[in-house]
């Protein structure tokens, strides 16, 4: 429990997610790492060139960390869930606790984490389709409706001539090792109750 | 009947000669299983890149041509001694001062020997040096930007020619005199020539941190020409050999006069000696007029220095340093091979390639073994020195190189032919044509203690018939023979810019990963530059008016701009935004009397313009740099000298 709760503060080290756009003239893809404080290129400077070819098709420029409630709001909540998982693991492992706790830990760990990616699949829609009227390519769709540019929340798609792929990163595998570490100390801490009572 | 079997017979041999042409070992081509697959051999795929760079000189082109091999493909010509439209260079406020001569700006060379700078004798591939012929100077590129970050003027020296060759800690490049002449420079009667004009041989000291060239002394040689030099490597590092002619000391028909002694001279340099002498306040400081350019890189400025003295050193003053080889018959090419132990003379007018042992030298001036002396310097006994000859067969050895694997490769002018042969047995051991008449070759590191020997390149003088007809006048040819096999093979054949008189190669992967992709905005030291776009502005002092410009795709900031005179000397600063690989802007204005400029990301340059006439005059960028290249342009109006209309710019409005 208690290493499972340590594993998420690796959110702060290590982007969650990444977002690479690859085109004909970039065989080395441009990318966006995802921090829980903030967004940064995967190269040095990959978030002005994207920026700036995004201009071309009216969209705006990627958020800074002061731009979006996200990124204070969410290191504030991870930080709490991490601590609030230490201690439930602390006094698991001098006093007994019970084992619920784990169990409810996960679970709002895990409603934290849908909600968080909810609010980022909300913002990508908004990222691709919020665009300037006076942009200088408006595209349609075969439809006549127009053309959208939201990155896909996970795996690829194709956006006019950029191949996007979305996946989650180290810190985005440590949060969910994490949680996973926690739902095993659920089912241990459980099982041995159970002996126990036995 | 008969005639069916003839024409099966016919058949038959028709299909064996395929076979041979496809490259099935036959007994026409007799090289064994080697000819299979030569396409391929050279054939780099589209999206592969080739193994080895090499860098070709571009002679009279003033410039230095960047090529793969094996496919022969050209990637750049970095501009060294000459104007270069292509990126301004030479026509750009700040590349202007890199062509400044003590003869004022001159805005062309005749480029001729590369040479790699070396680490423990091995290539390091910090930097090239290159000589220019003509107004003698040595340039050194960064192998980081493939720029041209350095010249420096030879004084006393006419023809630059046994030049530009470094020693195997980079501690010296050496440049010697082709021509000699008087030193000082003074009005005297040319049939005066004989044992009053010298020949100078400069040791240019570069600093360890940032290659910077300082000129450590001149060492002032007798009246012969120096062709072409080499460092001792290995157990000869710290002595350079130069090859000499005109031992003669001829000032007028040469071909003729220069021609006469059996033997002229590979003189034997001790530099160490002399370093050590001069280091010990030896020397004599003469009045000289040179000029010392240097482009900073965060800045993306050349300033130019006006030098006003040198240290020269006589022969006589340093005894024990110097020392004359003699080698047959106006030897060109002197090279060291990989040991350091054996001095290659290519006596250009003889059929024989002379070889000089290190040891035997060190042994003869132990033992005195002298044969007279020129000018004070001692003369070594020939037979005392010479380790064996090749006997080649050939006509008009130039230039040997080597493989690393105990072979020498020698180019012969005359014959048009590479010899493969053995160094010790001096056999001849294979021969291959060239197209044609070959001057030097190249491999890789050739020119090292550790040789890169796989390829060989061998540049010819003559083209002919070898590509499709362009009327008299034709690129050079250059030939790519695969050298790993113990039989030479000629692989491919592909046309060189300008005339290269020698090149430098090296592995891709000494180079690949230190290449710049860009300039960093936020380390922009230019004065002029700004470092975004809300600092745009134009401002004027007396006539001259600065325009402080940045662009970025697809627009320039400002690109309206109102209040500019005529007679007005109009600078347009401008500085790229792009922090993007590969994403230049150029920029161009009418009528203007110098070249555009290609401002790489982050960096920037300037471009003056003087108009004349009154209106509204465009701009635009120059490098189709996205999209919307053809919407990047801008306006400038232009008023009466005497109108009081206010400077004014804007962007958008």
């Amino acid at each position: 429990m208690i290493i499972g709760a340590a594993l998420i503060l690796g959110l702060f080290v290590f982007p969650m997610w990444n977002i690479q756009l690859g085109a004909p003239q970039y065989p080395e893809p441009l990318g966006i790492d995802i921090y829980i404080n903030g967004l940064q290129g995967q190269s040095e400077f990959d978030l002005q060139n994207i920026d700036g070819l995004n201009h071309y098709i009216g969209m705006k420029t990627l958020p800074k960390a002061e731009d979006m409630w996200e990124f204070t709001v969410f290191p504030l909540v991870t930080i709490a869930m991490s601590v609030f998982g230490i201690l439930i693991g602390l006094i698991g492992l001098f006093k007994g606790i019970s084992s619920n706790w784990f169990a409810f830990w996960f679970i709002l760990m895990s409603i934290f984490g849908i909600l968080g990616v909810y609010d980022f699949s909300q913002w990508l829609v908004d990222y691709g389709t919020d665009l300037d009227p006076n942009a200088i390519m408006k595209l349609i769709n075969p439809d006549g409706s127009p053309m959208q540019y939201n990155p896909p929340l996970f795996g690829h798609k194709k956006l006019l001539n950029f191949d996007a792929y979305s996946y989650p990163k180290a810190g985005g595998i440590l949060l969910w090792m994490g949680m996973m570490f926690t739902l095993i100390a659920f089912l241990l801490a459980k099982k041995s109750n159970r002996n126990n009572i036995q | 009947m008969k005639n069916f079997k003839i024409g099966t017979a016919i058949c038959a041999a028709f299909l064996m000669s395929a076979c041979g042409n496809q490259g099935n070992s036959d007994a026409n081509s007799n090289k064994g299983a080697l000819t299979s697959n030569i396409a391929e051999r050279v054939y780099i795929a589209p999206g592969e890149r080739d193994e080895q760079y090499a860098f070709l000189s571009g002679g009279y082109s003033g410039n230095l041509n960047v090529y793969g091999l094996p496919s022969g493909r050209m990637f750049k010509e970095i501009p060294v001694f000459s104007q270069f439209p292509t990126s301004g260079y030479g026509y750009s406020e700040e590349t202007k001062p890199m062509l400044n001569t003590s003869f004022g700006f001159i805005p062309w060379d005749d480029l001729h020997h590369p040479d790699i700078s070396q680490t423990n004798g091995e290539l390091d591939g910090r930097w090239i040096f290159v000589n220019g012929n003509n107004t003698p100077r040595i340039a050194r590129i960064s192998l980081s930007t493939f720029e041209t970050e350095e010249i420096i003027e030879i004084p006393n020296s006419a023809g630059n020619h046994s030049s530009s060759f470094i020693t195997e800690n980079t501690e010296y490049v050496v440049a010697g005199t082709r021509f000699s002449v008087p030193v000082p420079q003074r009005d005297m009667p040319i049939n005066e020539y004989k044992s009053n004009f010298k020949g100078a041989l400069t040791f240019i000291d570069v600093e360890p941190e940032n290659g910077h060239m300082e000129i450590k002394f001149q060492l002032m040689m007798p009246g012969f020409n120096y062709d072409l030099s080499r460092p001792g490597r290995d157990k000869s590092h710290g002595w350079f050999f130069f090859s000499t002619y005109n031992t003669e000391e001829a000032s007028s028909l040469l071909e003729v006069n220069a021609s006469q002694n059996d033997k002229d001279f590979i003189a034997a340099v001790n530099w160490q000696k002399i370093e050590e002498y001069v280091n010990n306040g030896g020397g004599t400081k003469m009045p000289a007029m040179f000029t010392h350019n240097v482009y900073d890189e965060s800045t993306h400025t050349a300033t130019s220095e006006l030098m006003e003295e040198v240290v020269t050193v006589d022969p006589s003053e340093v005894p024990g340093a110097i020392y004359l080889l003699p080698t047959p018959k106006s030897p060109h090419g002197c090279d060291v091979d990989p040991s350091g132990q054996y001095i290659i003379g290519s006596g250009k007018l003889s059929a024989d390639i002379t070889v000089h042992s290190f040891d035997k030298m060190l042994a003869a001036i132990d033992a005195k073994k002298f044969d007279g002396e020129a000018y004070g310097i001692p003369i070594l006994k020939f037979e005392e020195v010479m380790a064996g000859v090749v006997k080649s067969g050939g006509l008009g050895p130039l230039h040997t190189e080597f493989d690393g694997r105990g072979n020498a490769y020698t180019t012969f002018f005359i014959s048009s032919e590479v010899v493969k042969w053995k160094l010790g047995s001096w056999e001849v051991v294979d021969r291959q044509p060239t197209f044609y008449s070959v001057g030097h070759l190249m491999i890789p590191g050739g020119n090292s203690r550790k040789p890169h020997g796989k390829y060989l390149v061998a540049m010819n003088k003559i083209t002919k018939d070898r590509y499709l007809p362009t009327g008299p006048e034709m690129e050079h040819s250059a030939q790519i023979y695969d050298i790993s096999g113990e039989k030479m093979q000629l692989l491919y054949d592909f046309p060189t810019h300008g005339e290269p008189h020698y090149a430098a190669g090296c592995d891709a992967d000494l180079l690949v990963n230190n290449s710049k992709k860009i300039y960093r905005l936020d380390e922009n030291k230019h004065p002029y530059a700004i470092n975004s776009p809300a600092d745009a502005r134009v401002e004027r002092e007396g006539n001259e008016v600065h325009i402080y410009m940045s662009t970025i795709r697809s627009h320039f900031t400002p690109d309206n701009i109102e209040g500019i005179k005529v007679g007005d000397k109009v600078y347009f600063h401008i500085t790229n935004h792009e922090q993007d690989f590969d994403v230049p802007h150029g920029f161009s204005m009418i009528g203007q009397g110098t070249s555009e400029i290609l401002v790489m990301p982050g960096q920037t340059k300037t471009s003056i313009w003087e108009p004349k006439r009154i209106g509204v005059w465009p701009f635009y960028c120059t490098d189709f740099c996205s999209a919307l290249h053809q919407e990047m342009q801008g306006y400038v109006r232009v008023s009466p000298a005497d109108s009081n209309l206010e400077l004014s710019w804007s962007l958008g409005d």
